[in-house]
């Protein structure tokens, strides 16, 4: 059976002519960037086009922007750009870029950022926020110094909890909520895949995607990717900022899911990425001939196991097929997966693809609703008219 | 096009008083606000203008799902309680009015499909 609501692939150059949530989407260039399907303009949030996606590494450029706060930053100055490491510490810091570089060893991860709402455009009923298609989300190799070497340099005082992390940019009014995130001592220290990256695909990061440093939490949803950092601060207690406490919170329920329409009873802090596979080709809609080869290309990633298996099904999910993997670039990325296919007939095709974990985790046929518009990661499918 | 608005990016070196290492300030330019993103002219536009645009532009509002002004009235007031939106209670119901008509879901356009109303 087709999924309801669910839509692969695009045509045109923001694949609004076959992609509802596309529509009213304008291409747009910002500086640094490619151009990009606009979602709002200040502060600037930018979808990355569906055909990126057929490779395992988004480039910078094309790399999706999402903010909550205006104004942003937009001018850094090195001389005076510090990152403040202060709380409950033995030695609190103000770590230049240099110091950075210099103090700390470098490490590299290959990470999917994926916002937690990406996709919230296809939810049914409907739900307010931002109404990204599938493309608020990229895979990069991050580098830089791992977390838990700053905070160790720092020494951690006994009564160490959790970690707050801000970024430089600020409240346009004093009502609303500065743009902090918290993380649980434990899943920094036990983590080495934690970094303050300041490259991205060996580059110095754009400053949309967080220019001169940012946080990279490999697993996490973006939320806690906290961009132009600028603070770090230890507490012997749980935060209770907005936008832990109030804001990014799914459903106390195994699948972060409840009933269409409801209202969840209880909620916690949104975390892991549920596994998920995209198809980036062929467009949604497109027209090719019966009896030649067709090959369908897309990624898959999940929150932190790695894919095991990437399966195509060209007759609404009868039967599936295993596609060809990509090269395997460690647990936390974009997996490329191949299916090459031959329709035999002209007609409809409908073709989904559907992702599996190394620990089983695979995606639902019908997809998972909650208030927020979060976690999307139902079986996709794009339909082929074959003639 | 009033699709492709182009921002700039400005690399200036900049030599530091204590080191005489050559350093560098990184600074870019926003596009202006996009003009998809406009509010329907309709009576009452003046009053959202005035209100909504202090921290984001008018995109937030005009792509999303389309729900009545009853249900406009709470996301108003999600920007007054939660975010401190210093807004008066007759500017806010002209406010709920004004979305209601022009991105309610009688309105028609856009986003279509039957909306979750917002707490
Ligand atoms: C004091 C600042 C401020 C003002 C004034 C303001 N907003 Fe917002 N608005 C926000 C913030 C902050 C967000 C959430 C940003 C995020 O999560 O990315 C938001 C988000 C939204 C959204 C997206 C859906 C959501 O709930 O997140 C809509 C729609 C919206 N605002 C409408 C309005 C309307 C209508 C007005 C005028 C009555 C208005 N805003 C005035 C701060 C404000």
């Amino acid at each position: 059976m087709l999924p309801r609501e669910s839509w692969g692939g695009a045509s045109g150059p923001t694949g609004a002519e076959t992609d509802p949530a596309l529509v009213g989407r304008p291409l747009v260039r910002y500086p640094e960037k490619a151009d990009l399907i606009l979602l709002t303009s200040r502060p600037p949030q930018l979808e990355t086009p569906r055909r990126y996606f057929q490779r395992a590494i988004t480039p910078n450029s094309a790399f999706f922007v999402r903010y909550h706060l205006f104004p942003i930053p937009t001018r850094v100055d090195l001389g005076t750009w510090r990152l403040n490491v202060a709380g409950e510490v033995e030695r609190p810091m103000q770590l230049s870029l240099e110091d950075l570089k210099s103090k700390f060893e470098t490490t590299k991860v290959f990470a999917v950022n994926q916002c937690s709402g990406n996709s919230r455009a296809r939810f049914v009923p409907r739900v307010f926020g931002g109404q990204w298609g599938d493309g608020a989300m990229g895979n990069a190799e991050w580098s830089d110094a791992r977390l838990r070497d700053v905070l160790r340099a720092a020494g951690l005082k006994p009564g160490a909890l959790q970690v707050t992390f801000n970024g430089l940019d600020t409240p346009a009014a004093p009502g609303v909520p500065d743009f902090i995130k918290a993380l649980d001592i434990g899943r920094i220290m036990d983590d080495p895949d934690v970094i303050v990256a300041w490259e991205m695909n060996g580059q110095p990061l754009p400053m949309l995607n967080g220019y001169p440093a940012r946080l990279v939490v490999p697993g996490w949803y973006s939320t806690y990717w906290v961009k132009h950092l600028s603070e770090i601060t230890v507490l012997d207690h749980i935060f209770d900022g907005f936008w832990m406490a109030k804001a990014y919170r799914i459903p106390d329920t195994p699948s972060g899911g409840i009933e269409p329409g409801a209202t969840p009873t209880r909620t916690v802090p949104i975390t892991r990425m549920k596994v998920r596979s995209i198809i980036a080709w062929p467009e949604n809609g497109s027209r090719v001939p019966a009896r030649r080869p067709v090959t369908l290309k897309g990624v898959a990633f999940d929150g932190g196991y790695g894919i095991s298996e990437v399966y195509v099904s060209s007759d609404r999910g009868s039967t599936w097929n295993s596609a060809q993997l990509g090269e395997d670039l460690g647990r936390y990325s974009f997996r490329e997966w191949s299916s090459t296919c031959t329709p035999a007939r002209p007609g409809t095709y409908h073709l989904m693809v559907r992702a599996v974990s190394r620990v089983g985790e695979s995606q639902p046929l019908e997809p998972l609703w909650n208030p927020a518009g979060y976690m999307r990661n139902v079986v996709e499918a794009v339909h082929l008219e074959v003639v | 096009m009033f699709g492709k608005s182009r921002g700039a990016v400005v690399l200036l070196p900049v030599l530091l008083a204590a080191s005489s290492l050559a350093q560098t300030v990184k600074s870019i330019r926003l596009p202006d606000d996009n003009a998809l993103g406009r509010l329907k002219p309709a009576p009452g536009v003046e009053v959202v203008r005035q209100n909504c645009t202090a921290c984001h532009s008018t995109d937030y509002i005009v792509l999303q799902p389309r729900i009545d002004a009853q249900h406009w009235e709470g996301e108003v007031q999600k920007m007054i309680k939660v975010y401190g939106a210093p807004i008066s209670d007759a500017d806010a119901r002209s406010i709920s009015d004004y979305l209601g008509r022009a991105y309610g879901s009688e309105a028609g356009g856009g986003k279509q499909a039957p909306a979750r109303p917002k707490r």
